[in-house]
């Protein structure tokens, strides 16, 4: 996933020189879509099959046509999990967009030779382990963590709000581990924008505020759309951090995913949660991906 | 009672184990890990000249969907606990044991052999069995607790600073013990006051926790959790104010066993590895490293004194432990279950 956001800064750069050279050599791409094919897609298939089968009283498959686990998903108890993540997703993809939105416009904003340090350090969490920066955070939030005790030595003496394992720390972990996405899709249309551009608005007489507003903006909303839909995909269907920094006390769609198939060996069901979880994530990609190419197709003649 | 249910030990497993199962191998163990001597393997080999070789489950639902899905194929012996073991005898997966071919088992307690999920040990021997109850810091909290409402609706100078057992059965438990009926009911009122308690009660906890409950006795940041007798020990070891107690209403009785898989082509060996497991020094490291009770009488009566005088629970004596219901397989009634602790989950 790191790799991908990674290569965003020059994906709508190289787009014009793909069609320089033609499509001629499509082949190349025949490993990577075997790959895909073998490891991926037909794995999902198999799985998404499952869907339609029946439980075994012991857990295992019975191999009789049921359409019960897709109708289960609409349960109010399964449809209002489904809410409360797609909640959850939402509010940390928008908080992380407008802190990621701000870093990138004043890393964009420095001068050019000192902008590739400032992307390194940050993308440098990225580096180590997910577990390890949530474990993180569990030390930092815990009852008898670095918090309270910071505020114990500060001379602070009642009781200290709870922190760790409530609805906002997960929040703030989602935040927290998928942020350098946002920045660097957010960056990457910036650093492209002509300043020429906002120069010219200035001096029309638009105040900075304005230019910001009526300008960079509506130029740089694909990379807002990106890194939204980015974090929100990889947020709702999460169940590390709702599970280590929520201390189990809510469910999100991941969490109940991955009970299915771990704990209660209900394949069929977890089979036809995932299939909604995918359906909801493929929609909001090809939805961004319009988004993009219509934001960057209008640019086009500008350059 | 083992259950390790972090997410990432699990895949770890999970990945370690789809290579190691399927080496050919004269004997396949799979078990916890940690649940027996680390040279316990080694030292069987050396004594009866096998090639058995270890594997590891991070829970029982994993082994049971390797099982399931290879109908027991690949292994010889797996360690699980006794619902799951009713399952794969229901299944037809396990060999009907043969007591000529296990000497050992006159170590066992009398009462190990009367478990109500497999009277007279036919198709499972018990490796490990205690209870579940309250572990809580006795500097931390005004009154020692004794029921489970002390748990569900704790006072305010606990509140906020209690855990639950997320695992769905044990969850259960709690709620099912609280309100004196069975902890294998699953009558449909019935079970709705138990979810309705439940959901009361999650108001007041700090989190679910089935694995680092102890730590969190340990830190003071609970002071009164739900907790596997074995594993409130562990915070006794590192804190001597941690006392364990089981609640006026009662608990479960838990059983972690060894089975034979009717499809092991080595039942001679799995037979001699049972029978070396209940050698009474082998099955007392359990007891003294694990500090989980083991039904061996002859192991239990070699425990070091100081065992016992430190983690009281250990001492506990077997025809006690067996007034205690066991937490039996529910068959169709597990997917209510299942969705009874969803809503206990997603509840606000």
């Amino acid at each position: 996933m790191p790799r991908r956001s990674e290569q965003r800064p020059g994906h709508a750069g190289t787009k014009t020189v793909v069609n320089v050279i033609d499509r001629k050599p499509t082949y190349l791409m025949a490993p990577a879509l075997a790959w895909l094919t073998c490891f991926m897609v037909i794995p999902c298939l198999l799985i998404l099959a499952l869907a339609f089968f029946r439980r075994g009283i012991y857990g295992g498959i019975e191999y009789t046509f049921t359409l019960e686990n897709v109708a289960l998903v609409f349960d109010p108890l399964y449809a209002g999990i489904f809410l409360k993540s797609a909640w959850i997703a939402g509010l940390a993809a928008g908080v992380a967009v407008v802190i990621g939105y701000a870093a990138a416009y004043a890393i964009a904003s420095m001068p050019r030779r000192y902008q590739p340090m400032l992307l390194f350090f940050a993308v440098l969490p990225f580096w180590s382990n997910y577990l390890v920066r949530t474990y993180a955070w569990i030390v930092l939030l815990n009852r008898e963590g670095l918090i309270t005790g910071l505020a114990r030595w500060m001379g602070y003496e009642g009781e200290m709000p709870r922190l760790l394992y409530t609805e906002g720390a997960v929040v703030v972990g989602l935040i927290y581990n998928y942020l350098p996405f946002v920045i660097l899709a957010c960056y990457a249309p910036l650093s492209r924008l002509n300043p020429e551009i906002s120069e010219a608005s200035r001096d029309l007489g638009a105040s900075g505020w304005t230019t910001f507003r009526r300008v960079t903006l509506p130029m740089t909303v694909a990379g807002i759309a990106t890194g939204f839909v980015f974090v929100f995909v990889l947020s709702i269907g999460n169940f590390v951090t709702p599970a280590l920094l929520g201390g189990g006390q809510f469910q999100m769609i991941g969490n109940l995913v991955y009970d299915q198939f771990l704990k209660s060996n209900d394949w069929p069901f977890g089979a036809a949660l995932s299939m909604f979880l995918i359906a909801i994530m493929m929609g909001l990609l090809t939805l961004q991906t319009f988004a993009t190419e219509r934001a960057s197709g209008g640019r086009v003649p500008q350059t | 009672m083992k259950t390790g249910l972090n997410g990432a030990a699990t895949l770890t497993a999970v990945i370690a184990l789809t290579g190691a199962a399927a080496q050919a191998s004269d004997l396949v163990v799979s078990n916890w890990d940690g649940y027996m001597a680390p040279d316990a393997i080694e030292a069987f080999n050396a004594e009866t000249g096998n090639a058995a070789e270890l594997v590891l489950h991070a829970t029982n639902e994993e082994i049971m969907g390797k099982l399931i899905a290879s109908d027991g194929k690949g292994y010889d012996v797996v360690f699980v606990s006794s619902p799951f073991a009713e399952v794969l005898n229901n299944l037809g997966l396990t060999e009907t044991l043969d007591p000529a071919k296990l000497p050992n088992l006159a170590n066992l307690y009398p009462a190990a052999m009367e478990l109500s999920h497999d009277p007279g040990n036919t198709f499972s021997v018990p490796y490990a069995w205690g209870t579940t109850g309250l572990c809580y810091r006795a500097d931390m909290v005004s009154e020692a607790p004794d029921s489970w409402m002390d748990l569900l609706q704790p006072a305010d100078d606990v509140s906020g600073k209690t855990t639950m057992l997320a695992t769905d059965r044990w969850l259960l438990a709690a709620g099912q013990l609280a309100k004196g009926y069975s902890v294998n009911e699953t009558d449909e009122a019935k079970m709705g006051e138990v979810r309705d308690l439940l959901i009361d009660a999650k108001g007041t906890l700090l989190a679910y926790d089935d694995t680092t409950f102890y730590a969190k006795l340990v830190s003071g940041e609970a002071s009164l959790v739900h907790a596997w007798d074995g594993w409130c020990n562990y915070g006794i070891a590192e804190n001597a104010e941690i006392k364990y107690t089981i609640p006026s209403e009662g608990s479960d009785l838990w059983v972690d066993t060894m089975v034979i898989l009717k499809a092991s082509e080595n039942k001679d060996a799995a037979y001699d590895f049972i029978n070396y497991i209940l050698d009474a020094d082998t099955h007392r490291w359990a007891a003294e490293n694990i500090l989980y009770k083991v039904p061996n009488q002859a192991a239990m009566d070699g425990l070091d004194p100081a065992v016992l005088e430190a983690y009281p629970n250990m001492g506990m004596a077997p025809e006690k432990m067996l007034k205690f219901e066991q937490l039996r397989d529910v068959g169709e009634a597990q997917r209510a279950y299942a969705r009874l602790v969803s809503e206990i989950r997603a509840a606000d």
